[in-house]
């Protein structure tokens, strides 16, 4: 990480703490916020984070290793989650994992070359009546079909 | 603030106008409130089934500086989407649900927990909270009554089925890890912070103010002895019209499959993956606490669903959302799995899956908390209900005579 990077997420989280507090009760909403901005809490922002809440970095480590929705390894700028629960599976999820990694040329789990997308599974959405269902980001998509699903990855800008 | 009706039901799914509820509650005292919820009988929708009423005197009775009204809007279960139409199409009965719960307790802070998956009806909540505290039904001395402060705010969760569990939510608010908790205490005693704490799903809490304008006994006139009311269901799967639908406690598998336009079905799973599975030959079975409790998800299989797979994907979906704390449920969890897949390669001895089903009955047993003690639930269920099918492949139609 660029030093100019360090300083800049060090001012965020310390805006972040001045949002929030510094009780350990806030650590998940710091999380959160870093995550929809960076799509992942470094190293680094897991020791700044610590340091602020007076807890050890190796908590704040464990605390994102139990979420689905946080990680501590980069992933691409917008996250695509499809729903693989049974619902959604009986309603043929498996042609809309086929086109989305046929269009993106990666498998999911993967995250495309220019770091746009990262394809992965996620459990029930609550949207089992309208499957298959999707989310980008926090956005959500329902009564997907392979075509509409990709229409829909194509048109996400950033 | 009325709205056009897109929905029908008795009682959540009924007319309602902003604040009457609370307006209403606002004129009685304490233990009239606590008393019309004990007259309706009624229980806690999350799935566990706790009276309300006892949970609340609980409270009530508690004596500490800060008291919390948490809404569990976790709703993770597979097939459960109804708090979720709740919250987006009647936030009103949610909130006030969660106001009155508050001036009967002698609480001020109100939290819900929403699920990491609904961040984006985040929003539109916040907006309405808003206008309640504009309107005054949210705040200090709320519509004029000297004393009564209350307010709402929404936390957000990240992913994890397990923090629908009230202790591991309560972890999960305080920064921690989801990780249940022993219980006792119970969060009513020691909840957030340490502090007295009366956790209650969404739907829990939206049956409150209908049942405080209408009366206990009107609400108990509802549904059957030991199951009063009505009961939201998310009705999904194999059928025309899957949807969230309000009926009365009840109401018989056959009845269901019927409204929703269900055709050649064979199998409902009732109560999402930790619930169970039910044949064909038991369609005349009631939903209610007397024959089957539900949270309220009904998923519909027809003739030709394979239902291995169905149970497969259960439990590869309790191996991922086990909290790991406690082994019987850390490693059980794979254990069955690895015997689901056995079965699918055809790889198994009966004696060993004897064995796997001695094992699902000690996971029931001794696991911390209700995830590892519902889970074997569906593993024993379709092996047992589906054994035709899954061992001597028969085809689907004879099911479970
Ligand atoms: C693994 C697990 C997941 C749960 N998920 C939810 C949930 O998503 N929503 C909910 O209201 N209750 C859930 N519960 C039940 C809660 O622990 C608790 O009983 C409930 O919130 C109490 O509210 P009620 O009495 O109004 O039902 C879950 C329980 C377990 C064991
Ligand atoms: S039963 Fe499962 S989810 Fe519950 S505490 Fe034990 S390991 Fe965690
Ligand atoms: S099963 Fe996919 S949203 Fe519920």
């Amino acid at each position: 990480m660029l030093v100019f990077e360090k300083t800049s997420l060090a001012k965020e989280i310390e805006q972040l703490i001045e949002k929030y507090g510094n009780s350990r009760s806030v650590l998940l909403s710091i999380l959160q916020e870093i995550q929809s901005k960076h799509r992942y809490i470094s190293d680094y922002a897991q020791q700044e984070i610590a340091r602020h809440l007076k807890i050890q970095p190796v908590e704040v480590y464990s605390v994102i290793s139990f979420y689905a929705f946080l990680n501590s390894e980069p992933k691409g700028r917008n996250i695509v989650r499809i729903c693989k629960t049974i619902s959604c599976d009986m309603k043929n999820k498996m042609s809309i994992v086929k086109a989305i990694e046929r269009e993106l040329g990666i498998k999911m789990g993967e995250t495309t070359s220019d770091n746009k997308f990262t394809i992965e599974y996620t459990n029930c959405l609550g949207l089992c009546d309208e499957g298959p269902a999707m989310a980008i980001n926090e956005r959500v998509f329902t009564k997907l079909t392979p075509q509409t699903a990709v229409q829909h990855i194509h048109k996400v800008v950033g | 603030m009325k709205k056009d009706k897109l929905r029908n039901g008795k009682v959540l799914f009924s007319d309602y106008s902003l604040g009457e509820g609370v307006r209403k509650a606002l004129t009685l005292s304490r233990d009239d409130i606590l008393f019309e919820v004990k007259d309706s009988k009624l229980k806690g929708r999350g799935g566990a089934g706790f009276p309300v009423s006892t949970k609340w005197m609980l409270g009530a009775a508690a004596i500490a500086e800060r008291k919390y009204i948490i809404c569990n809007a976790d709703e993770g279960e597979p097939g459960t989407f109804k708090d979720r139409v709740l919250l987006v199409e009647y936030p009103e009965l949610v909130f006030e649900g969660m106001i009155i719960a508050g001036y009967a307790i002698g609480a001020k802070y109100g939290i819900v927990y929403l699920r990491g998956e609904y961040e984006y009806i985040r929003k539109s909540l916040e907006d309405y909270l808003n206008l309640m505290r504009n309107e005054n039904l949210l705040g200090k001395n709320i519509l004029g009554k000297e004393g009564f402060d209350f307010d709402i705010k929404i936390h957000l969760g990240s992913s994890a089925y397990v923090c629908g569990e009230e202790t591991a939510l309560i972890e999960s608010l305080e920064g921690n890890r989801g990780e249940a908790r022993n219980r006792p205490p119970y969060p009513v005693n020691t909840g957030f912070m340490g502090m007295p704490t009366s956790v209650n799903n969404v739907e829990t809490l939206s049956c409150i103010p209908h049942i405080i304008l209408k009366g206990g006994d009107w609400y108990r006139n509802l549904g059957t002895d030991k199951s009063t009311g009505t009961k939201l269901f998310s009705v999904s799967g194999d059928c025309e019209r899957p949807d969230v639908y309000e009926w009365e406690w009840g109401i018989t598998i056959n009845e269901i499959l019927e409204k929703v336009g269900a055709k050649n079905t064979k199998a409902v799973q009732v109560g999402g993956a930790s619930g169970i599975c039910v044949p064909k030959s038991q369609f005349d079975r009631k939903i209610s606490y007397e024959d089957i409790p539900t949270g309220g998800s009904i998923i519909i299989f027809d003739e030709n669903r394979d239902m291995l797979k169905v149970l497969k994907n259960f439990m590869e979906f309790f191996v991922e959302e086990s909290c790991g704390q406690c082994t019987p449920c850390r490693i059980g969890n794979v254990k069955l799995l690895e015997g689901v897949k056995m079965i699918e390669n055809e790889q198994y001895t009966f004696a060993y899956l004897d064995k796997l089903k001695d094992l699902a009955k000690t996971m029931q047993i001794a696991s911390k908390c209700g995830l590892g003690q519902s889970s074997p639930n569906s593993f024993i269920s379709i092996l047992e209900n589906f054994k035709n099918e899954i061992f001597y492949h028969e085809n689907g139609v004879e099911n479970g005579k």
